[in-house]
């Protein structure tokens, strides 16, 4: 699966165009690490711990949205945007969306 | 008491914050040189040679910063008059720096030699649950398209 968040696959021809695909993770904080993350926030610094738990959770999102495009039958994904929102108190929602394409390969 | 336990806290996080920021700053601007060679553009085009040698791959970095008890008091205090906060403008622009030499990392891991169409994407990560508003952390990512030399033409270069 190629993907890119350019318009087009640079050098390769969209063939077919399916339409949107998305995926998304809903992810709440770890009580430990969220102890051991208000300590950092006297000390300051980067909070590891999350770092790791929303790049985890971002692959996630992507994952769901590659499976969503495999089953349409594309081979790439463009424009892919990422956001990030918070629904409620201590989570957080990571969304990732594109558009599924063919190309000649 | 509690003046205390409040002027114990402060004299820690300016002390580590301080510290810790320094540090930081230092290995940002270390490694903003060491990939110099390697533009992240926003342009959207990619370059106009045979494109079809070209590989193309999304590459991201995220970091969560987050602000030091001593800062977020000022901050605070600052709150009141309104004006620049530069607390938080050092605290965003780390977040940034980091997040984009993640991503560029990332890119040159792939041998990349041009990040096309990078994004930055801001989220606050709020803490405290008592007081609303208050931005205890940020997590800030950076995305983009990591373009780099396809199979074909590094042949083609070395025959």
């Amino acid at each position: 699966m190629l993907l890119t968040n350019l318009e087009q696959v640079p050098g390769k021809k969209i063939v077919q165009h399916f339409g949107l695909v998305q995926g998304n993770t809903i992810r709440a904080k770890h009580v430990g690490k969220d102890f051991l993350a208000g300590l950092k926030n006297i000390f300051g610094g980067e909070l590891g711990a999350y770092t790791e738990l929303l790049a985890e959770s971002r692959q996630e999102a992507t994952d769901r949205m590659i499976q969503q495009a495999q089953s349409m039958g594309a081979n790439a994904i463009v424009n892919i945007r990422y956001s990030t929102s918070s629904v409620a108190q201590g989570a957080a929602e990571l969304y990732a969306y594109g558009t599924a394409v063919k190309v000649e390969l | 008491m509690e003046i205390i336990i409040l002027l114990t806290l402060l004299a820690f996080g300016y002390f580590f914050g301080q510290r810790a920021e320094k540090k930081h700053f230092k290995s940002i601007i270390d490694r903003e040189k060491a990939y110099l060679k390697l533009p992240v553009v926003t342009m959207r085009t990619p370059p106009a040679i045979h494109q079809h040698t070209l590989n193309s791959e999304l590459v991201a970095g995220n970091a969560v910063i987050s602000i030091d008890f001593f800062k977020k008091f000022v901050a605070s205090l600052k709150m009141l008059f309104g004006g620049h906060v530069t607390q938080y403008e050092s605290l965003l622009d780390r977040a940034r720096r980091e997040a984009l030499l993640r991503m560029k990392e990332q890119a040159q891991h792939k041998n990349a030699f041009v990040v096309l169409n990078a994004r930055v994407e801001t989220a606050s990560i709020s803490k405290n649950s008592k007081r609303r508003n208050s931005v205890g952390a940020v997590e800030v990512l950076a995305y983009g398209t990591a373009v780099s030399l396809g199979d074909k033409i590094k042949n083609e270069i070395n025959s």
